[in-house]
């Protein structure tokens, strides 16, 4: 069960690091954010699938934290861009 | 299997620290940085450093990030004058030689490292016992090292004095950071309102579960330091000005205690930062519960900057 | 017992992995930034689900199966209102994301 669990945390690491692509090739930091997005969530998965298969309890503390953590940066990514824009949040505050 | 996932590991995040630093637009390159900090849990967690995993997980994943997310967007006005004006060719070549050299020391330094590794893990191991934590990491960073730790706390505080000084003369005293707006979506609102509460309970829960497993006050506070400043972020709740005098005894409060439990020790048991006989544990959950509201208000207004504004909110 | 629920692991991490696997399609395939979220809020959050699903029984405690059903719930909340957010400010002011 360990091997097959492992091999599943590097089945969705890969699939997940594939859509780093959109780190590269943007074209927008919008679409840079989803794909770190993506490989926060994917990474998740792999430390529990990981820590699952070596037994280790505190495995899941540190997903604990990732998850909390999860959108911490897309948060303050699209706040800092608002703020960059002043005149575009006010446009967005009239609507 | 593990060899694959490892192999990839290491590839991935060799490419990120490559596109981290050739990335020509910095929001770019901070992305690829906030990624190769989740990664780097990842590996921590394969070389069974889970303690440290879970300090990269917090820092790597949170603060960070934030901090350089601010970072890139204010020197994104800067940004084209900086590229316009190229280095002389000389000057490229002399950095490049530079980084070559630094690159190499480092590989020699690394590579002549006597193997097996000297340890003192098997002492610390076997001395564990008188210190009645259960996780080594604690007894090492809060006993066996504790000078180290409380020195530690003292720099974080003088980090975050260097930030103040980065204020200019009128806003001194004043509150930290720009006035943030409340998201007009209520979006960011409603998490900032949801999340905090839990992020305060698995907070504490690590910090509590830091002496007997992997865990500890300093993750514990950054958890708490992101949720303070989610909230602020929402605009929920303002920065405190920094001439208040319960925030500068509160930054103060951990270091302090520390010192204090160090000078009992002194006196006690014969060496300043030993703990007399019987009462370790309880004198490292004292030292644990004063520094981490501290390390939290510490690692939170270091995120915020130097003060920009008045008293006034 | 045991088998059953190994087959239960293997079935529901192997459909999570599924989703993992249809986000990044989605988020290198679709045309423009907003469906590229859609895409990824979707199949990341129902791919974490269902591999903590299939991972419920593998755990030695109920505190540890419910913590991992936390972690996916802390997860479908951020990263839901994260798409929510991303998508609706960029609408509203009107750039390009």
């Amino acid at each position: 069960m360990a091997e097959f669990l492992v091999g599943a945390a590097a089945f969705i690491l890969g699939m997940v690091a594939l859509g780093l692509v959109r780190l590269l090739r943007g074209p927008g930091d919008a679409d840079r954010i989803m794909s770190a997005q993506l490989l926060g969530t994917g990474g998740i998965a792999a430390v529990l699938l990981l820590g699952t298969a070596t037994g280790e309890r505190a495995t899941l503390d540190v997903a604990l934290t990732l998850a909390l953590l999860a959108a911490f940066a897309a948060f303050a990514f699209v706040k800092a861009k608002l703020a960059q824009t002043p005149g575009e949040s006010r446009a967005a505050d009239s609507q | 299997m593990i060899e694959i996932l490892n192999f990839g590991l290491a590839a991935l995040i060799l490419g990120l620290a490559v596109w981290a630093v050739v990335a020509r637009e910095a929001p770019a390159a901070v992305v690829g940085f906030i990624v190769y900090g989740l990664l780097l849990t990842l590996v921590w967690l394969q070389l069974q450093g889970i303690d440290v995993a879970l300090t990269e997980a917090a820092i790597g994943g949170g603060l960070t990030g934030v901090l350089l997310i601010n970072a890139a967007v204010r020197l994104r006005s800067t940004e084209s004058t900086a590229r316009a004006q190229r280095p002389s060719a000389s000057t490229r070549w002399l950095a490049a030689a530079l980084s070559a050299t630094v690159t190499g020391a480092l590989a020699i330094c690394v590579l002549a490292l006597p193997e097996p590794a000297p340890t003192l893990a098997p002492e610390v191991l076997a001395n564990i016992a008188v210190t009645e934590v259960g996780n080594p990491i604690t007894a090492v960073l809060l006993a066996f090292r504790a000078m180290d730790t409380l020195l530690e706390a003292i720099v974080l505080l003088f980090a975050l004095i260097g930030v103040w000084s980065l204020a200019p003369d009128r806003a001194w005293g004043g509150r930290p950071g720009l006035l943030q707006q409340a998201d007009p979506n209520g979006m960011l609102d409603y998490v900032a309102r949801v999340l905090p509460p839990i992020g305060i309970v698995a907070g504490i829960y690590i910090f509590w579960i830091g002496a007997d497993y992997p865990g500890g006050k300093f993750q514990g506070a950054t958890l708490l330091a992101a949720m303070w400043l989610l909230v602020m972020m929402a605009g929920l709740a303002d920065a405190p000005p920094i001439s208040r005098s319960w925030l500068r005894w509160l930054l103060v409060a951990g270091p302090l205690a520390f010192i204090a439990v160090g000078v009992v020790g002194a006196v006690t048991a014969g060496a300043f930062l030993s703990y007399p006989h019987g009462f370790a544990k309880t004198l490292i959950l004292v030292i644990e519960f004063a520094l981490m509201p501290t390390l939290t208000l510490i690692l939170g207004l270091i995120l915020l900057g130097a003060p920009l504004r008045g008293e006034a909110a | 017992m045991k088998l059953f629920l190994d087959l239960w692991t293997v079935v529901a991490v192997v459909a999570g992995a599924f989703f993992f696997f249809a986000g990044t399609v989605g988020l290198l395939r679709f045309p423009d930034s907003l469906t590229r979220l859609h895409a990824l809020s979707k199949a990341d959050n129902l791919g974490l689900g269902l591999v903590v699903l299939g991972l419920l029984p593998q755990v030695d405690s109920v505190s540890a199966g419910l913590k991992l059903v936390g972690i996916w719930l802390l997860v479908l909340l951020s990263g839901a209102t994260a798409a929510q957010w991303i998508a609706r400010t960029f609408r509203q002011s009107g750039t390009d994301p």
